[in-house]
């Protein structure tokens, strides 16, 4: 019965991270020009990204996936469920990828950029070669966490149709009436990935202090 | 103008929605924070079952998807005997959830109440659960209230996942609106608008209740 259960909940862990792992592409790219705009000079410009974080942030992930699945095709935009999910989550994680790219980027001291400037870099090879690789190793177990969590944010894509663990798990749950399993073994997947992603991180983590050569 | 006339109309229906998410948000904090912060001293008990058991249960509140919490329960809790309303079931998921999250914060605060003051209370005489009390508890508290405050937001943004087992909250009144008059966009819309002014407000008191706690250590 494990065995089987186990079989069929474990087809949705294709797609619970193919969803996760767009969503964190393309709301990890979109983020990157996030942070750009709110740290521009120009106010409109600072404005409209502060306030698109901020609202993206106060929707809870359900009503998102709501408003893209059921409300976008009334503009004759249909996307198939598994999009819908990549789009929602590429929006929800683009917000939370500024914000931890931004706390990257503040932990970089000044001095930094001072020190660049003194030595007649230009302002792209300032970002490009001195902020952007110090603020990354920064960032990295904040993505690695926010990876996680979008992970299990996924989970919401089941409601729309998306055919990954929690789908599944609901299914088995229904047809076989062992809920209990079923979404214990569910946990279990997901506990597993999460722990994988966490191993991976502390890997990359530990060898980027050791080639740039931080504490 | 439309889409405006359409709000008024649908507020009435969605209000008892907002009544429901809120209570359910007030209730999941209600129980979630205590059971936390019993999380939280189990984890440090000497006696190790109940290390074990803090650990578990908090692992699993925090690792599995609050998703998966609120279906574990809503589909095994009958096959035990336990029969609740879909309320009460999403009340006790999102208590283990935020309890899960709320003991980790706990720990961190009662973490940093230096080891001095426990060796000071119990140099005055207060031993054990009276020092604890009386010394160590609000000091950690004052420490874990910010990210909790924090926590308490998202709680709320947590309760529109009760809508999956059909708990009458915000969302599924939304989706009852829109499933009967198919204005996707306008009714989802209302329904961000009201999330987020409400997440808004919460915020707000967020902020204030940060900054009134840190006002000992601002500098004049």
């Amino acid at each position: 019965m494990i065995a089987q259960l186990l079989l069929t909940i474990a087809q949705g862990v294709g797609l619970t991270l193919y969803v996760t792992g767009a969503s964190l592409l393309f709301g990890g790219a979109i983020g990157l020009v996030l942070v750009a705009a709110v740290r521009s000079r120009i106010p409109v410009i600072s404005g409209i990204a502060t306030l698109y974080i901020n609202v993206v942030r106060v929707v809870p992930p359900i009503t998102w996936l709501f408003l893209i699945y059921f409300g976008l095709p009334q503009y004759a935009l249909r996307l198939s469920a598994i999009q819908a999910a990549i789009v929602g989550f590429s929006l929800i994680a683009s917000a939370f990828m500024a914000e931890i790219y931004r706390s990257g980027l503040l932990s970089i001291p000044d001095a930094q950029r001072e020190a660049a400037h003194a030595l007649g870099l230009s302002p792209v090879a300032t970002v490009g070669h001195i902020i952007t690789p110090q603020a990354f190793r920064v960032a990295l177990p904040a993505v690695a966490s926010y990876a996680i969590g979008l992970l299990k944010d996924s989970a919401l894509a089941s409601t729309i149709g998306v055919r990954e663990i929690t789908y599944y798990a609901q299914q088995s749950a229904r047809q076989t009436h062992e809920g209990l399993l079923s979404f214990i073994i569910a946990g279990v997947l997901y506990i597993v990935i999460s722990l994988v992603v966490a191993v991976i991180s502390r890997r990359v983590d530990l060898r980027l202090r050791r080639k740039i050569g931080v504490a | 103008m439309d889409m405006l006339t359409q709000w008024v109309g649908w507020l009435p229906n969605l209000a008892p929605g907002v009544l429901v998410s809120l209570q359910l948000t007030g209730f999941s904090l209600l129980f979630g924070f205590p059971l936390g912060l019993l999380f939280a001293v189990m984890a440090e008990a000497k006696f190790l079952p109940l290390q074990w058991i803090s650990f578990l249960f908090v692992e699993v509140g925090r690792g599995l998807p609050a998703l998966v919490l609120l279906y574990l329960l809503y589909f095994s809790l009958p096959d035990a005997g336990i029969t609740l309303t879909s309320l009460t079931t999403a009340i006790i998921a999102l208590s283990w959830n935020a309890g899960a999250y709320a003991s980790e914060y706990f720990r961190a605060g009662l973490a940093a109440v230096p080891l001095g003051q426990k060796e000071a209370a119990i140099t005055s005489g207060l031993r054990g659960w009276t020092g604890f009390r009386i010394v160590i508890l609000p000091q950690a508290l004052r420490i874990s209230t910010p990210p909790l405050a924090g926590l308490a937001v998202l709680m709320f943004q947590g309760s529109s996942l009760a809508f999956v087992i059909a708990v009458p909250e915000l969302m599924s009144k939304a989706f009852q609106i829109a499933s009967i008059t198919f204005e996707y966009i306008s009714v989802y819309t209302l329904t961000a608008v009201i999330y987020g002014s409400i997440t808004l407000v919460f915020l707000g008191f967020v902020r204030v209740l940060e900054r009134r706690l840190g006002r000992h250590l601002e500098r004049r």
